[in-house]
C-alpha cells in the first residue's frame, strides 16, 4: 500500500543573494513496511525533502516550482493547515537530528509528551484507546498513561517517575529516545528520521537505531531514514534512494542499489567508504564531480 | 532553597545599616534648618532651641543616628517635624495608595506588554508591529509627568471620561479599610459602585506610569520571542502537530520570559522611584506626595522613611524575581 508519493518535487529558497533553485525534482515512493534510507553528501537537500513531506519548509523563503506531495491520498501542499495539523504527530511522525536542542528545555518531558498524545488523540481517539465520545478527564488520563507507556517502550526505566523530570536531567541517548517516544506515540503511519544518530556517541548510535528498527518492524510502518552511514544503510533498511544536489540519481531495494551501483556517483561514493581492509593513505574522496556531468 | 531564601535575607542587614547610615549622614550635612522652617518665621530663638532639644537635633551625630537605629528597630522610624506625627504611622497612611497605584501599573504593563511582545514577534514587520514599534518609541521618550498631563487634558478636561485627580471624592467614605488597596477593598466588601470609583481614579495615574515599563517589556519579549522561535524545539513541536497558540503561548512564552523577567524586577523600583512626579501631578495622597512635601520643608525622617521603605521593597522584588528564575527556567538552582 502506498504511503507517500513524491512526483517531480521542485523547490527553491530564497536569500538575500536571491533565489536559487534546491530540488530539481524529486521521485520517491514510500509503501508501507518499506525503510528508505536517504544517503547524499551534504547540502544535497536531503533535510530539504524530508521537512516538505511534513509541509514545515514556510513559503517564503521557500517556493515550490512544480511537483507534489501526496501522503494517504492527501495533497500535501494542497491541504489547508488544519489538514496538515492533523496529520503531523498523528499518521507523520518526526525526528530530528540534534536531541539536546529539540526538547522543550523549561517543560518536564511529561508534559510534551502528553501534549503530543492529546494532539494525537484528539485527531484519532483510538490513539490513545478511547472512544470519540470520551470526556475530557479521560482524555487526560488516557493520554498520561500512553505517555508513561511509550516512554518505558523505548527503554526509559522507572518510566512513571522519569515523566516528571526536565530535560537536562537525561544523557544525550536519553533524550533521543524521549524524542523517539515522542515521534511514534501518535502511532504513524510513516516516520521521517533526519540523522537521528548522528548527534549522539558512537556506542549510543547503535542503541538508538536498534530502538528504532524495532518499534518500525513491530508497527509495520514507513520509514524515511536520512543518514550518512553507508554501513546504517545496508543494515537496516530495505530501501535507499541516493541524492545529489537536489536530485535522486538512484533508488531501489537495497542490495541492488549497494551491489550493483549503476550510477558513477554512488560507486564513488561506496568506494569512500573505509573499511577494515582499506590501507593508510587509500582513504578516497568523491573528487570534483559536476552536477552538469550526472544531470 | 529555603537556605537560599535566609541567606538572601541575612546579607539584606548589611545593606539597610549601610543605607540608613548614608541617608542620615546626607540628610544632617544638608545646608538648612527643619526646626526653623517648622516653626515658622515669627519663632522666637527660644522657641526653636526648645525644639530643636525635643526632636534631640542638640545632641552629637553619632548619638543621634545610634537612637534613630535603634528607633527603628522598635518601630520607631522619628517624627515629622512638619506633620508632627511618627514616620512610621504615616508610611502606613501612604504606603497602600502608592503600592496600589504602582501593582496598577506594572499589571497593565505585564498584561499588555507580553501579549504584544508575543504576537509582534510572530507577525513581524506586520501593521501591528509598526504601530507598536512608533508608539514604544514615544512612550519610552515621554517623560511620566507630561504623559500625565496630556492624560489629564485629554480623559479628563475634554472628555469627561474620568475623574482629574485624587484617588476617591472628597465628599464620599472610600470602602472600609482592609488591605489599603481602595480596588481590593471595594471588592471584598461587595460594593461594586466604590469599585468602579476607584479603578476610574487609578486608570490615568496607572496608565501613565506604565507606557514606559509597558513599551519596554513588550519590546523585550519580542526580541526573545524572535530567538526562541529559532530554536529546534519549536519546529520538533510543529512537526508533530501542537497548535501555533499551544506552542505560542505555552512553550516559547516560558523561555521567551526569563530575560523579560528581569526588566520586570528593575521596573518595580523605577516605578517606585516615579511616583513622586506622577502622584503630584495627579495629587495622589501616596509616599511620592508625602516625600515630596517632606523634601520642600527640609524635614529629614520621613526622607530617610520613605527611602528606606522603597529601598527595601526593591530587595524583596529582586529576591522575588530570582525566585522566579526557578519557575521558569528549570535548570536554575539556588545554593
Ligand atoms: N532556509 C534556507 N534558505 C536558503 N537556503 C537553504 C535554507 N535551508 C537550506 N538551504 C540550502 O538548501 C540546500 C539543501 O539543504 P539541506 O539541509 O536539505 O541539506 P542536507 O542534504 O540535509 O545536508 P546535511 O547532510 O548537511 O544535513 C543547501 O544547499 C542549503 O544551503
Ligand atoms: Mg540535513
Amino acid at each position: 500500500m502506498t504511503l507517500l508519493k513524491i512526483s517531480n518535487l521542485q523547490l527553491s529558497m530564497k536569500s538575500y543573494e536571491g533565489e536559487t533553485p534546491i530540488l530539481h525534482g524529486i521521485d520517491l515512493t514510500i509503501k508501507r513496511g518499506e525503510v528508505w534510507g536517504m544517503v547524499g553528501e551534504t547540502g544535497s537537500g536531503k533535510s530539504l525533502t524530508g521537512l516538505s513531506i511534513s509541509r514545515l519548509i514556510p513559503t517564503p523563503p521557500g517556493r515550490y516550482l512544480a511537483g507534489s506531495i501526496e501522503f494517504q491520498g492527501i495533497d500535501v501542499l494542497k491541504a489547508t493547515d488544519r489538514e496538515m495539523r492533523a496529520l503531523r504527530g498523528r499518521h507523520l511522525g518526526m525526528i530530528f537530528q540534534d536531541p539536546t536542542t529539540n526538547l522543550n528545555p523549561a517543560f518536564r518531558i511529561g508534559t510534551q509528551l502528553v501534549d503530543v498524545a492529546l494532539h494525537a488523540g484528539h485527531a484519532d481517539p483510538s490513539v490513545l484507546g478511547l472512544s470519540p465520545g470520551a470526556s475530557r478527564r479521560q482524555f487526560k488520563d488516557a493520554a498520561r498513561q500512553t505517555a508513561i507507556d511509550m516512554l518505558g517502550k523505548v527503554g526509559i526505566p522507572n518510566a512513571s517517575e522519569r515523566i516528571n523530570d526536565y530535560p537536562h536531567q537525561f544523557s544525550g541517548g536519553m533524550r533521543q529516545r524521549v524524542l523517539i517516544a515522542m515521534a511514534m506515540i501518535g502511532k504513524p503511519d510513516l516516520l521521517i528520521a533526519d540523522e537521528p544518530t548522528t548527534a549522539l556517541d558512537v556506542s549510543v548510535q547503535a542503541q538508538v537505531l536498534r530502538l528504532i528498527h524495532e518499534l518500525v518492524a513491530e508497527r509495520n510502518i514507513g520509514v524515511l531514514l536520512i543518514t550518512h552511514n553507508l554501513g546504517v544503510v545496508a543494515q537496516i533498511c530495505t530501501h535507499v534512494a541516493v541524492m545529489y544536489c537536489g536530485r535522486i540519481l538512484e533508488a531501489g531495494a537495497v542490495h541492488d542499489v549497494l551491489k550493483r551501483p549503476s550510477h558513477s556517483y554512488t560507486r564513488a561514493l561506496l568506494d569512500s567508504v573505509p573499511t577494515v581492509h582499506t590501507k593508510r593513505g587509500e582513504l578516497r574522496g568523491l573528487g570534483d564531480l559536476q552536477p552538469e556531468a550526472l544531470a | 532553597m529555603l537556605y537560599f531564601i535566609l541567606r538572601r535575607l541575612v546579607l539584606v542587614v548589611p545593606i539597610l545599616i549601610g543605607l540608613t547610615l548614608l541617608l542620615f549622614v546626607v540628610a544632617r550635612l544638608l545646608p538648612g534648618d527643619p526646626v526653623g522652617l517648622a516653626a515658622g518665621p515669627n519663632a522666637s530663638a527660644e522657641t526653636i532651641a526648645q525644639l530643636r532639644q525635643e526632636f534631640g537635633f542638640d545632641q552629637p551625630l553619632p548619638i543621634q543616628y545610634w537612637t534613630y537605629v535603634t528607633g527603628l528597630l522598635q518601630g520607631d522610624w522619628g517624627t515629622s517635624v512638619f506633620t508632627r506625627r511618627p514616620v512610621f504611622e504615616d508610611i502606613l497612611t501612604y504606603l497602600p495608595a502608592t503600592l496600589e497605584l504602582v501593582f496598577a501599573a506594572l499589571l497593565l504593563a505585564v498584561v499588555i506588554g507580553i501579549p504584544l511582545g508575543l504576537l509582534t514577534a510572530v507577525y513581524r514587520n506586520g501593521a501591528l508591529d509598526y504601530a507598536t514599534r512608533t508608539l514604544a518609541l514615544g512612550g519610552i521618550a515621554m517623560p511620566r509627568f507630561f504623559l500625565g498631563l496630556l492624560l489629564q487634558l485629554a480623559f479628563a478636561a475634554w472628555l469627561g471620561w474620568l475623574p482629574l485627580s485624587g484617588r476617591y471624592p472628597f465628599i464620599e467614605m472610600p470602602p472600609e479599610t482592609i488591605t489599603g488597596f481602595y480596588t481590593i477593598d471595594s471588592l471584598l466588601a461587595g460594593d461594586f459602585y466604590a469599585l468602579r470609583v476607584a479603578i476610574a481614579h487609578l486608570v490615568l495615574p496607572a496608565f501613565a506610569m506604565a507606557l514606559s515599563p509597558l513599551a519596554t517589556i513588550m519590546r523585550m519579549m519580542r526580541a526573545s520571542t524572535i530567538e526562541v522561535l529559532q530554536q529546534d524545539y519549536v519546529m520538533t513541536e510543529r512537526a508533530l502537530g501542537l497548535s501555533n497558540r499551544l506552542i505560542l503561548f505555552k512553550y516559547v512564552l516560558k523561555n521567551a520570559m526569563t530575560s523579560t523577567l528581569t526588566v520586570i524586577g528593575l521596573y518595580v523600583s523605577w516605578l517606585l522611584g516615579g511616583t513622586v512626579l506622577v502622584e503630584t501631578v495627579f495629587d495622589w495622597p501616596g509616599l511620592g506626595l508625602y516625600a515630596s512635601q517632606a523634601i520642600l520643608t527640609q524635614d529629614f525622617m520621613p526622607v530617610i522613611g520613605v527611602t528606606l521603605v522603597i529601598a527595601i521593597i526593591y530587595l524583596i522584588t529582586m529576591l522575588v524575581v530570582d525566585l522566579l528564575y526557578g519557575v521558569f527556567n528549570p535548570k536554575v538552582r539556588y545554593a
